[in-house]
């Protein structure tokens, strides 16, 4: 079962950017594509834990700002020669509103 | 018995609903309203009337002859007034009272018009009908117009008048033409292609209100200021259902009238068609769906099995000379692959976007001759995973062997085209490599190939390997990242010589191969743009490191150190009192001075940034761009002030240089230093610029290092005065701004331009006055403290846009 809510307007976050949403458990990096298209992950890079909120967006990857590592926004996983994984969250956007999946965001962090 | 059939709206969709009817000899009688005063006509073939390319007789669908020969009742210029479902009657604007037994909606759609203050003035008009048509084909060379809406029909009313002579003006809120139906790229094609007609587009313009005088339209005016003077305003900005009838009529009524598949709306006896429905939530616009529509509607009249099915849609716009074609989805996504082709050349742009091995979109521009085959693969799904490697380059190299370029280049014949800005043919190139020109450099200088724009490089140096074979080894030149194949050197010449002035701009003309680059390059970019053309090309945050979208440096942790700019490295107490009090109010957790005579506080939280910066500010102080590829410090000594030593005001200098540099961006950082003799106590000889106070004057060095390489300064040139220094220092850093590599200090660039061509271009001075200039109409734009600009307009944008812990704990 799934529990979308509402975070925040598309046009809260910028074109190639990011912004982050606080949950109990830490922050979530949720980032918009040229193409607006929306992704939720762990702010959190699987290297040295950069923020990735704030690195550069491209296609539909982001740059970590410490090391320039390449992570998936649709997988979470590392790109290129180096490994590694960040979780993903369910994210869509519905009459320019982002939403987010609670139920998903409490579980994965609890368990 | 013959059927009653009453349509309201004599538009594109009943008249094909109509001659559905007649070719079938369907048993029936059928009354035909519209509020125009004419028959039906092809609505989209308006823009080419408009464009002078069609007459408006050309484009009549059906004529009285067929309205005779069919036994219509034409009631047009007339509106209905009412209708009486219970009695199955149409009340039309005279009183008369018609029954019908099935009655057909096709009242079509109404222009959207912004309510912006003068939206009712005079000469205020839509782009709907051949009314408003008929009114901007009467202006001519004298008048001036301008077209609120940069999609379809707002560009195709601008391409229309503007082949009439008329000064147009696209006014379009979003950050590119056509964005619905086109990618960034695209609709940077579709931009160019306008301008070189002459119309002026302005994209991310907001329109504050319609000016007037006497009741008529004067000009628009926009939320920055601009006036746009206009004899007539056209609003193109999107279309409307026209539910107002139905709703009254009491059908189900929601963006558009109720549909279900067969066309019938809520009441089982009355039907709807065209851009007046709603169908399964969606609206429609485009003609291929209301053709369907007409068709099942037809169908269900004669009591036939028939189901509207939405189909994929694909836009072209009818603007001679702008070739553009979409279809499908083009948005990124999960597990959505791109293929993009640019020719820079043919202004060529092609995307593909694939998911599980079909195309599910394309936006092609400046070659859509092969969109049917595109736009047939996206419809049928067809599997394309053996054709993958060569499908952008369309039909006709499918199947057979792959192709190889090498081969190619040496099929084409003599006197085939290599360089197209000089026009030198393969046979001139051959003919040189006989003569002994055999490498890339050698061609160039002998032939001029290549020597201009420099994108046919990679052909000159196929021929070259075609005709020397095994002799000749291709060049690597080392393209900035995977993205492109050019050199950082390569792309600055390209943003100068072309005039490339956007990111989108760029990409498109230097064929880069992902859709929006990657964080190498596009930090190198928008560096590039800002210094070649820092009043047209505006910053892009998105394509900067965070230390310079943040405006602080970021740490290990995530945290952040401020550091505000101390002139000269001169403190006072007041300032002194400041920092400690920010320091103690946001808990840094530590304060150190730096190497450049200033205080760095570390471990900011980032949320914390405005309003420490608010802090420093109200004390007099802004940002140091302790972060930034730009000026960081001058650092000094006390000079005459103090030291028995010193020969100048070294102190005094150090404050007037910062104040004239700072805000400054350069390829990559800038430090500076004065000393006020030869004991050098600030160093200046390890900066990357640094003068050294003599009795006669100042000694001006450059390409000085103390990081990973240590360098010491080469002596540029030597002046009498402070004036002198600070052009010489101003022209040097523009110098250095508008030909350096991005990332390349002072000494490297250096190395690869000599010192003597530097000293060359400073020591000339109508050279030097012109990179002063140049520098100084750059700082009137960039010399601005960022962290109280962010303080004011961004401050929001430091904290989460959401907070989910509160929301749990409730």
């Amino acid at each position: 079962m799934s529990d979308w809510i509402d975070i925040a307007a598309l046009s809260d976050i910028p074109l190639r950017g990011a912004r982050v949403v606080k949950t109990r458990a830490g922050c979530v990096a949720v980032f918009r594509t040229a193409s607006d298209q929306v992704f939720a992950l762990d702010n959190t890079c699987p290297h040295k834990a950069g923020p990735l909120a704030e690195g550069i967006v491209h296609g539909s990857a982001v740059t970590c700002p410490l090391h320039n590592w390449v992570i998936s926004l649709e997988t979470g996983h590392v790109q290129g020669a180096d490994e590694g994984e960040v979780a993903t969250y369910p994210a869509r956007v519905e009459a320019g509103r982002i939403l987010l999946d609670a139920t998903r965001l409490r579980s994965e962090r609890a368990a | 018995m013959s059927q009653n059939i009453i349509v309201i709206g004599a538009g594109m969709a009943t008249g094909r609903a109509l001659e559905h009817l007649f070719d079938s000899d369907a048993d029936v009688n059928v009354t035909l309203f519209n509020a125009e005063p004419r028959g039906n006509y092809n609505r989209i073939m308006l823009s080419p009337v408009l464009a002078g390319d069609k007459t408006y007789q050309e484009i009549v669908t059906h004529d009285s002859d067929w309205y005779a020969a069919n036994g219509v009742t034409c009631r047009f210029g007339e509106r209905v007034k009412g209708i009486d479902r219970t009695a199955k009657t149409v009340t039309a604007e005279n009183g008369d009272v018609l029954p019908y037994d099935k009655l057909i909606f096709g009242t079509g759609s109404n222009p959207f018009m912004i309510p912006l203050p003068g939206h009712d003035l005079e000469g205020v008009i839509a782009y709907r009908d051949l009314e408003d048509t008929e009114r901007m084909m009467g202006l001519g060379a004298d008048n001036k117009v301008v077209v609120i809406g940069g999609g379809l029909l707002g560009l195709e009313a601008a391409a229309g008048m503007a082949a009439r002579g008329v000064d147009v003006t696209v006014v379009h809120i979003m950050g590119h033409l056509m964005e619905r139906q086109l990618d960034e790229a695209a609709g940077y094609l579709l931009r160019k292609a306008l301008v070189d007609k002459g119309i002026k587009v302005m994209c991310q313009a907001n329109s504050s209100e319609i000016l007037g005088t006497n009741g008529r339209v004067r000009a628009l005016l926009l939320d920055d200021g601009t006036e746009l003077p206009c004899d007539l305003l056209v609003m193109a900005v999107g279309i409307r259902p026209n539910v107002a009838l139905a709703k009254e009529a009491g059908l189900a009524v929601g963006r558009g009238i109720h549909v279900d598949d067969q066309m019938v709306t809520s009441d089982a006896d009355i039907l709807a068609v065209g851009e007046c429905v709603e169908h399964e939530g969606a609206i429609f616009g485009l003609v291929a769906p209301l053709y369907d529509q007409a068709k099942v509607a037809a169908q269900t009249i004669m009591g036939q099995e028939a189901a509207f099915v939405q189909k994929e849609l694909s836009t072209k716009l009818k603007v001679t000379g702008c070739d553009l074609f979409s279809a499908g989805d083009f948005a990124d996504g999960e597990g959505r692959e791109d293929i993009v082709f640019r020719d820079p050349g043919r202004g060529v742009y092609r995307r593909l976007v694939i998911e599980n091995d079909v195309v599910i979109g394309a936006v092609m521009y400046g070659d859509t001759a092969d969109s049917n085959w595109f736009f047939g693969l996206i419809r049928d799904k067809t599997d394309i995973s053996d054709m993958r490697e060569t499908l952008i380059f369309g039909p006709a190299y499918q199947g057979g062997a792959p192709l190889d370029p090498l081969a190619a280049v040496a099929a084409l014949p003599r006197d085939a085209e290599i360089c197209g800005c000089n026009g030198i043919c393969k046979g001139t190139i051959e003919d040189a490599i006989a003569g002994g020109a055999t490498d890339l450099g050698a061609v160039r200088s002998v032939t001029k190939a290549s020597g201009s724009c420099g994108t046919c490089t990679g052909l000159v140096e196929q021929v070259l390997a075609v005709t020397l074979g095994d002799a000749f080894v291709m060049p690597t030149a080392q393209p900035i990242c995977g993205c492109c194949d050019l050199s950082h050197e390569d792309v600055r010449r390209m943003i100068k010589s072309q005039e490339l002035k956007s990111m989108a701009a760029v990409w498109q003309e230097c064929a880069w191969k992902t859709v929006d680059g990657c964080h190498v390059c596009r930090p190198a970019l928008n560096y590039y743009l800002i210094a070649d053309w820092p009043l047209e090309y505006l910053d892009d945050p998105q394509s900067r490191f965070i230390n310079e979208r943040k405006h602080a440096n970021i740490q290990k942790d995530g945290t952040f150190s401020v550091v505000p700019r101390m002139w000269g490295g001169i403190t006072t107490p007041d300032e002194l009192r400041a920092i400690a009090d920010a320091a103690d109010k946001f808990n840094v957790p530590t304060v150190k001075v730096t190497g450049g005579q200033r205080i760095d506080l570390l471990g900011v939280k980032g949320e914390d940034l405005p309003a420490i910066w608010s802090d420093l500010n109200n004390a007099g102080m802004v940002s140091g761009h302790a972060y930034s590829k730009g000026l960081r410090t001058v650092k000094t000594c006390v000079g005459t002030d103090h030291c028995r030593f010193g020969t100048q005001d070294s102190t005094g200098l150090g404050i007037k240089l910062e104040k004239a540099l700072w805000g400054a961006w350069t390829p990559h950082k800038l430090k500076l230093g004065v000393s006020g003799c030869p004991r050098n106590c600030a160093e200046a000889t390890c900066k990357d610029i640094g003068i050294v106070c003599v009795d006669s004057g100042y000694q001006i060095g450059i390409g000085g290092a103390a990081g990973m390489d240590v360098r010491e300064v080469e002596r540029l040139i030597d002046v009498p005065t402070e004036e002198e220094t600070i052009a010489v220092i101003k022209a040097m850093s523009q110098l250095y701004r508008e030909n350096a590599k991005y990332l390349d200090r002072i000494y490297k660039w250096m190395n690869k331009v000599g010192l003597e061509w530097i000293r060359e271009r400073i020591s000339d001075p109508e050279e030097r006055a012109a990179l002063v200039a140049r520098f100084d109409l750059s700082q009137t734009v960039y010399q601005k403290d960022p962290w109280a600009e962010h303080v004011i307009k961004r401050a929001e944008t430091y904290q989460p846009v959401a907070n989910l812990t509160l929301e749990a704990a409730e």
